[in-house]
C-alpha cells in the first residue's frame, strides 16, 4: 500500500521534509517505524526514541501498536505544545 | 460553537465582545487569552501545526465541553506562524447561564489544547530557536477532567 507520511516541529527537521510518499507493506505503526529508520540517518535520529514520539493515523491519534490496514495518512511528531 | 485557525491576529476585545452581544440565554461569559511572554531574551515564537487535524482536534474538544457542561456559546481562536512578545497567540470564550459551567468549559478546554490540540511551538530567543518541550505537568492537568 502507499501511505503519506508526515513530519511536524524537530522530527521534520531531523528528517529534512514535511512529507513522504512511502511504499509499503507495514502491519503496524511500528513496523513502518522500522522501514522508515533504515531511510537514511535523519530518519533514525527522528526515530531514535519513540517514547517521546506521538502519531496520528488520518488526523487522529493513535497508538504504535495500531495496524494500518486502510489508513492513508500517517503523521509523526513530538508531544504537542499548543495554548 | 466556533473554532478559527488562523495566521493573523485577531482583535482580543472586540472578539469577547462581539462573543457577549445580544445573548438572552447565558449569564455568564468568561474568556482567556494566551500571550507570548517574554521569557528569558523570547523575542518571537514560531508555532507550526498539522493543517485539517489542528481544527478536527480543536472541535472534538470544543465537542466534548458542550457535552459535560451546560454552554450556550463556545468560540476558540489560535494562531500559527510567527508571533512577537505580547501577541495574542489564542483565546477560549465560553457562554453558559451560570459561571461554574462557563469557568469549568473553558479551563478544560485550555487544558486540551495545550496538549492534544497539534500545535508545536519554537521560542526564537537570543541562544537562538529552540522548541518548547512539552511539560508533565500540563499532561497530568488531563487526569482531572
Amino acid at each position: 500500500m502507499s501511505l503519506d507520511v508526515l513530519y511536524f516541529a524537530w522530527l521534520r527537521e531531523r528528517v529534512g521534509h514535511g512529507r513522504e510518499r512511502v511504499e509499503t507493506s507495514a502491519a503496524t505503526v511500528r513496523d513502518l517505524v522500522a522501514e522508515l529508520s533504515a531511510r537514511s540517518d535523519g530518519h533514525a535520529a527522528a526515530f531514535s526514541d519513540l517514547a517521546g514520539l506521538r502519531v496520528a493515523l488520518d488526523q487522529d491519534l493513535a497508538e504504535f501498536d495500531a495496524p494500518l490496514a486502510g489508513v492513508r495518512e500517517v503523521a509523526f511528531f513530538p508531544p504537542m505544545t499548543g495554548g | 460553537m466556533e473554532v478559527r485557525v488562523q495566521p493573523d491576529p485577531f482583535d482580543f476585545g472586540a472578539e469577547c465582545g462581539a462573543f457577549a452581544a445580544g445573548r438572552s440565554d447565558a449569564g455568564a461569559v468568561v474568556t482567556f487569552a494566551g500571550l507570548v511572554r517574554a521569557d528569558g531574551g523570547l523575542s518571537a515564537l514560531e508555532i507550526e501545526h498539522y493543517p485539517g487535524m489542528t481544527e478536527r482536534a480543536i472541535t472534538a474538544i470544543a465537542q466534548e465541553a458542550t457535552r459535560r457542561w451546560d454552554l450556550r456559546g463556545c468560540l476558540v481562536i489560535h494562531r500559527h506562524g510567527r508571533l512577537a512578545v505580547g501577541e495574542a497567540i489564542m483565546m477560549v470564550a465560553t457562554a453558559a447561564p451560570h459561571r461554574a459551567d462557563a469557568f469549568a468549559a473553558a479551563e478544560f478546554l485550555m487544558d486540551y489544547l495545550k496538549s492534544r490540540a497539534p500545535f508545536w511551538k519554537k521560542e526564537i530567543g537570543a541562544d537562538g530557536p529552540r522548541w518548547v518541550a512539552a511539560r508533565a505537568e500540563d499532561e497530568a492537568a488531563l487526569t482531572r477532567w
